[in-house]
């Protein structure tokens, strides 16, 4: 589904490398989850590879499905069907929720070159995904992200994940800022996604949200490379003794 | 945004990428209203003269106090000079180099049937969207009004260039009392009326555009609502320049009696032409005891290309009468169009308890120059004023607020609330906000708020990374910028407003 090969990219600005050769397969039904210390390159990773502008790749590739990401726009990289839920999504006063969606899924599948939704069609699918987000009627009606709460923003997020139905889900700190009933709110939304065609990036600070949104392969990141992969008992790891020792070892 | 020179024939500059040159070529052509129609017209003598104001009114079959009062303002008109304190800067005009009066040679006589009106005309209407119904009674035909509407009823008067071609409705709505035509007609069928109001809210001397107008107005629609009656329907008005070199002077009057409403809206479009080309208009509102009049406008005159040239300039004097106590009045514009706009819908609050009420979106992009706002003249006790102003500026354009609210020493216990906010596309356009604020007496109070913004990167990006290219994320972002004004306009008006607001910021970014 994804493949990331010795991906490096620094500061447009400035003299400075941020990736160092990432490599990275996610497959396609699979939940991948990258872990790693501030500044190691995890939330650059997922702006990168959803094209956002202030960096530049050096050199490396990324790949969806087999098509180049890195040579296109990010509604582009949308259409083909990877999808960032942002650590800190963006406030738009003055554009109601709904319209902000529709706009964008209507978007996704001109690109396609698929028939646009119809009003009435897109509300019946939106109001019973919000349902399940737990996503009420007046929040849908509000300025997107304006006046929400923490967890209202993330959950927000997630509800755009479902309406677009990406094939490639990055989840950016998705559990940043979360008390416990919204983190599981949100990895409930996440596992209802988990499906055979569907990758997951799961990039965190912390192994709490890999307990509700149980990943397959779990990576180390460190100084802008993956330094030690492996199965869920890597992140439990990581959480009794820190990323010192697997610094250590590897090093 | 990409500033290129453009060799028309071989195109590409070095070190220019086709797509682009092709990319701003494409802008160049956005303006969706820039063809023109080749028609043959009937056309005054180039310059402006004594005998050219007598042609005018001669041709509109005008009464001789009329025919005066236009020269008085001629004579006026000499006297003055034109205002400069506005910040928009323009080729000096040659009043002299222009037409002041154009007709098509097939309206000379009004045509009665299908087979009598000039095809021409009826494309001309079709192409702007105005529906087929209406468009057939637009091009003049007596009787069409009695087929059965599609959909919502709006009745539209079409004037172009020089005069009205014909009033939709107009026999729906004299069942409802309501007098709904150009002005020349009012001027023929109901001059009582036509005498006793016109030029009592912007007097003849009013300032130097207004007063050319005064002198040279050709047609214009005119309303006059009944007391106690509710109009309706929506009444609009569309303004086509097409001739060259032609000026467009139209002139509305409007006249809600006791107790009455209307709604009424206001469109206007014309060729992309290489020259610029002057539209100095002059609408007077006069509302009366308990009366209410909404008017809406969507200025969408040709703006010049992306260079500045040609495009309309746009010298308007707009001002309400609320003559009678509790009368309201609300101004929505949305001001996407034209090279330069110097334009300020005002208020006067006469009678106590009065409102008046200003929305207006001011969209400037390549070249463009705007410089637009109201006055709210507070004379009466207890009146109420309320001004929401979005302005946006793209490419090198610049965009001006500037408004007047004045508190006059009768106008006790009255109120204003201003709210200014500019939005700022790129690095090299300007926003500027100019208030003047006059409070004579000690019982009422003015709030002026203001905020200036710039379309942030991380919205875009965000509007992006959910599938929407970057001119879709500007316009989602702009209009959510501009929603309080864009809820104030009716319908259909904000549909097209919205649709506005993203074609006239295409190319803005990138």
């Amino acid at each position: 589904m994804l493949s990331i090969k010795n991906l490096h990219v620094k500061l447009e600005d400035e003299d400075k490398q941020i990736l160092k050769g990432v490599n990275l397969e996610v497959e396609a039904g699979k939940v991948h989850a990258i872990m790693g210390p501030n500044g190691s390159g995890k939330s650059t990773l997922s702006y990168v590879l959803s094209g956002k502008g202030g960096y530049e790749v050096t050199d490396g590739t990324a790949k969806l499905e087999g098509v180049d990401l890195l040579d296109m726009e990010p509604e582009e990289r949308a259409a083909a069907g990877l999808f960032l839920a942002f650590q800190y999504p963006v406030e738009i006063p003055g554009v109601g929720n709904m319209t902000f969606l529709r706009t964008a899924v209507n978007a996704q599948r001109k690109a396609r070159g698929e028939e646009e939704m119809s009003a009435s069609e897109f509300l019946k699918v939106v109001r019973a995904k919000a349902k399940d987000l737990q996503i009420d009627a007046e929040m849908l009606k509000r300025p997107v992200n304006m006046g929400f709460s923490g967890g209202e923003k993330k959950r927000n997020e997630i509800l755009q994940m479902a309406m677009l139905e990406p094939k490639m889900c990055i989840l950016d700190e998705t559990d940043s800022g979360l008390d416990v009933d919204a983190m599981k709110l949100v990895a409930d939304g996440v596992n209802a996604l988990r499906s055979e065609g569907r990758g997951f990036l799961v990039i965190t600070h912390y192994q709490r949200l890999l307990d509700h949104i149980k990943p397959d392969v779990v990576h180390i990141m460190s100084d802008g490379r993956i330094i030690k992969s492996g199965g869920p008992e890597l992140a439990l790891d990581v959480e009794h003794n820190g990323y010192a020792d697997i610094k250590a070892e590897v090093a | 945004m990409d500033t290129i020179t453009l060799n028309e024939q071989s195109g590409v500059k070095d070190g220019v990428d086709q797509d682009t040159v092709d990319a701003v070529r494409e802008v160049g052509g956005k303006y969706k209203h820039g063809w023109s129609t080749d028609i043959e017209m009937d056309y005054a003598p180039k310059g402006l003269t004594p005998d050219i104001v007598r042609l005018i009114s001669k041709n509109n079959d005008e009464p001789e106090w009329l025919t005066e009062w236009r020269l008085a303002a001629y004579d006026r008109w000499l006297t003055k000079t034109e205002p400069t304190w506005a910040m928009v800067d323009y080729p000096e005009i040659d009043f002299q180099d222009q037409y002041y009066y154009a007709r098509p040679k097939s309206m000379a006589v009004k045509p009665k049937s299908l087979d009598e009106v000039d095809p021409k005309l009826l494309a001309t209407y079709a192409k702007l969207g105005i529906p087929l119904k209406e468009q057939m009674i637009l091009a003049g035909i007596e009787g069409a009004e009695n087929a059965p509407a599609e959909g919502r009823k709006v009745a539209v008067d079409a004037v172009f260039d020089s005069v009205s071609l014909g009033t939709t409705f107009q026999d729906e709505l004299k069942k409802a009392g309501v007098i709904f035509c150009s002005i020349s007609e009012a001027v023929r069928e109901h001059p009582e009326l036509v005498k006793k109001y016109l030029g009592t809210v912007v007097p003849v001397n009013d300032n130097f555009y207004a007063t050319l107008n005064s002198a040279v107005f050709s047609d214009g629609s005119f309303v006059y609502v009944p007391p106690g009656v509710r109009c309706p329907m929506e009444l609009s008005t569309y303004f086509r320049i097409n001739a060259e070199n032609t000026g467009q002077f139209e002139r509305t009057l409007i006249i809600a009696d006791k107790g009455s409403y209307v709604s009424y809206l206001e469109g206007c479009t014309a060729p992309q032409r290489d020259e610029s080309q002057l539209h100095a208009a002059v609408v007077e509102i006069i509302i009366e005891e308990d009366a209410e009049v909404k008017y809406s406008t969507v200025q969408n005159w040709y703006p010049g290309d992306e260079n500045g040239k040609g495009g309309i300039y746009n010298f308007v004097t707009k001002r309400a009468d609320c003559r009678g106590d509790r009368a309201k009045v609300m101004w929505t514009q949305v001001e996407t169009g034209s090279a330069v706009t110097w334009k300020y819908p005002s208020c006067i609050l006469r009678g106590d308890d009065s409102q008046g009420e200003f929305y207006s979106i001011a969209i400037a992009n390549n070249m463009q120059q705007a410089d637009t706002g109201t006055k709210m003249i507070h004379l009466g006790k207890r009146t109420k004023s309320r001004i929401v102003s979005k302005g946006i500026s793209a490419g090198k354009a610049q965009n001006t607020y500037r408004g007047l609210v004045s508190m006059h020493p009768k106008a006790k216990e009255s109120r204003n609330y201003t709210q200014c906010d500019s939005l700022l596309i790129g690095s090299e356009c300007g926003a500027h906000t100019v208030p003047y604020i006059e409070v004579k007496n000690n019982s009422s109070r003015v709030e002026h708020e203001a905020t200036t913004s710039k379309v942030d990167d991380d919205q875009l990006f965000y509007c992006r990374s959910r599938g929407m290219d970057e001119e879709e994320a500007v316009a989602l972002v702009v209009n959510g910028f501009c929603k309080d004004v864009l809820q104030a306009l009716p319908m259909e008006f904000a549909m097209e407003a919205q649709a506005l607001v993203a074609i006239s910021l295409e190319g803005s970014v990138g």
